[in-house]
């Protein structure tokens, strides 16, 4: 049998992928035609390219079909309960830096943290009879959060893409999205909260804690993390 | 590990003794319209409940409790005072920790009742005492209502007080605006520079988005009202902090938050429901001497209960949830009742823990 390694199948994320494997001895290549999910590993032996998008990278290293993958912490953080027990961080990659963040409109000038937030949303439920609208895709992430931090009165929208518009398109009065540099954001007329990040992320190399070694598959792993760390 | 049998079993035993104790039996249904406990959880059910959909219906939750049902069904038809029974299975969804379950049975006891509401708490609590009797657990009171009383009497502006009273069950919140409006902390930099400017602030970003102009200067008021208001005075926050640790045996409880009600005033008709109650405990054979109180019990976990408060423990298991557990709910009759609303107190027990702990002996 062989090690599997997951790897965001196209884009950036799976070119620097790529290129932080080449600089550690290991060459990733996709094969066949440019369509094809089907790809190769050269300079280690017993380990097999899986090319997959990296919103699924978790979801495949909790369930132990891959060894390894590359995925945002974000991502693992989100779609996994007790992520620390189902995966181990390997190495941060150290690209495909983004953060979550809270974005209310720049001209809530009275709102500049949670504090601010949690009041206005009281104010807003009073005023409009509903909770305030927050969109956006991580919403456990941004729950838990929001929890911890005692904010009330508000409500997720889901949104799973061009979510700096639903403020604009009346849909949501603010945002929790993924920010790298906050260009769309400040387009948008939007603005962050100043408490910080809800979390920090960037593209990580992780281990399934679950995955099933079949006989020679221990002695192919170690041989990768070897060239890796 | 019981199986559904057997619960089932336990189940019945104890819905039998909760009728002999003059309730009528209820059976709400499964699924509840998500809306309605949206409105009164918040966001944060959506981690504890589950979720499922159909076009026509919108959302709806697989039954958490029976206490907003049950609610629900009496404020719309129910007689002026009535009591019930429940049994079923509610569900919760488990994020964290896979050996919580999922799906449980719950046997319920629920009191409406407009006459003594210290005598229905006394009801409560012995039946629930009486059927868990031989089980040697530790029961745990309390009372929200005399929190909420001292942050009703504080010297302090009406805005400051319902900030307060909206987080009084979360405790770390609540903590952060006693210490502002004690002004421990320091304003922070961007509510000073917004405070110190003059004139109209709105109108140079653009305006988007449903919530208005007006209401960000209408906000902006508010926080500047809130900055001409002086700190609440130092007695009545160090009396508020000592009501909050107040964890002792009843009498000792009653003796410490005579002492607080010095500098809070307003605790003292709390306090005598609180002497009420004990008095009814006391006559249906309650050991109220030996009984544990904390003043701050069921801040974090019971959302909707505003006055007695109680819990079940099996000391030998800290592990397990609450073996039973309940309290009085008067603001939740009121926001469900559509007009209406009515003193109630009420509790629920899970027999599938009074089985696994009578394993435990065997």
């Amino acid at each position: 049998m062989s090690v599997k390694l997951g790897v965001p199948s196209k884009g950036r994320l799976m070119e620097k992928t790529f290129d932080w494997f080449a600089k550690r001895g290991v060459t990733l290549s996709r094969t066949g035609s440019d369509r094809e999910y089907a790809g190769r590993v050269d300079g280690v032996d017993g380990v097999d390219l899986v090319l997959l998008s990296a919103g699924e990278i978790p979801r495949e290293l909790a369930a132990g079909r891959i060894h390894l993958g590359v995925t945002g912490t974000d991502l693992v953080q989100e779609k996994l309960p007790r992520w620390e027990q189902q995966v181990e961080e390997i190495a941060p990659l150290g690209f495909g830096h983004a953060d979550l963040i809270l974005a209310v409109p720049q001209f809530w000038i009275d709102v500049d943290n949670l504090d601010d937030l949690d009041a206005a949303a009281a104010a807003f439920r009073q005023h409009h009879g509903f909770r305030m609208r927050i969109a956006t895709k991580y919403h456990r992430l941004v729950r838990e959060y929001l929890t911890d931090a005692g904010v009330a009165d508000y409500q997720l929208v889901d949104s799973q893409g061009a979510t700096e518009g639903t403020v604009k398109n009346e849909t949501a009065e603010m945002v929790a999205d993924i920010t790298s540099t906050g260009e769309t954001l400040r387009a948008n007329h939007l603005k962050i909260l100043s408490d910080g990040p809800v979390l920090k992320s960037q593209a990580t190399l992780w281990r399934s804690r679950v995955a099933r070694h079949e006989p020679g598959d221990k002695e192919a792993l170690t041989a990768l993390l070897d060239l890796l760390r | 590990m019981s199986d559904r049998s057997q619960i089932a079993a336990r189940a019945a035993q104890l819905s039998v003794r909760f009728e002999a104790a003059g309730a009528q039996v209820v059976d709400p249904p499964l699924l509840q319209p998500a809306g309605t406990l949206l409105d009164l959880y918040g966001e944060d059910i959506r981690a504890r409940a589950y979720v499922t959909s159909d076009a026509l219906r919108g959302e709806q939750m697989l039954r958490p409790d029976f206490t907003v049902p049950v609610v629900q069904m009496h404020m719309k038809e129910g007689a002026e005072s009535a009591r019930y029974t429940y049994s079923g299975e509610v569900f919760r969804r488990q994020e964290q920790d896979p050996d919580r379950s999922n799906e449980y049975v719950q046997v319920g006891y629920e009191v409406f009742d407009r006459e003594d509401p210290a005598a229905a708490d006394a009801e409560v609590f012995s039946l629930f005492a009486l059927q868990l009797r031989g089980l040697s657990l530790r029961a745990a009171t309390g009372d929200i209502g005399i929190l909420m009383a001292a942050v009703q009497g504080l010297k302090t502006t009406e805005k400051r007080k319902a900030a307060l009273m909206r987080h009084i069950w979360r405790p770390r919140r609540f903590r952060a605006l006693l210490d502002r409006y004690a002004g421990r902390t320091a304003v922070p930099e961007s509510r000073a520079k917004l405070l110190s400017s003059e004139g109209d602030l709105v109108g140079s970003a653009t305006e988007i988005g449903k919530r208005s102009a007006a209401e960000i200067r209408d906000r902006i008021e508010v926080l500047r009202a809130d900055a001409a208001a002086g700190p609440i005075a130092e007695n009545e926050i160090l009396a508020l902090e000592a009501l909050m640790a107040v964890r002792e045996t009843v009498p000792y409880a009653i003796e410490q938050l005579r002492d607080i009600a010095v500098d809070l005033p307003a605790i003292l008709p709390a306090l005598n429901r609180l002497d009420e109650r004990t008095a009814a405990m006391k006559a249906r054979g309650v050991d109220v001497e030996n009984l544990d109180f904390e003043a701050s019990y069921g801040r974090t976990s019971m959302e909707y209960y505003d006055g007695f408060v109680f819990g079940f423990y099996a000391e030998s298991r800290p592990d397990l949830p609450p073996i039973a557990s309940g309290g009085r709910y008067d603001a939740l009759t009121r926001m469900l009742g559509q007009g209406g609303e009515i003193p109630a107190v009420g509790g629920v027990i899970r027999p599938d823990l009074i089985l696994s702990l009578e394993g435990d002996r065997s």
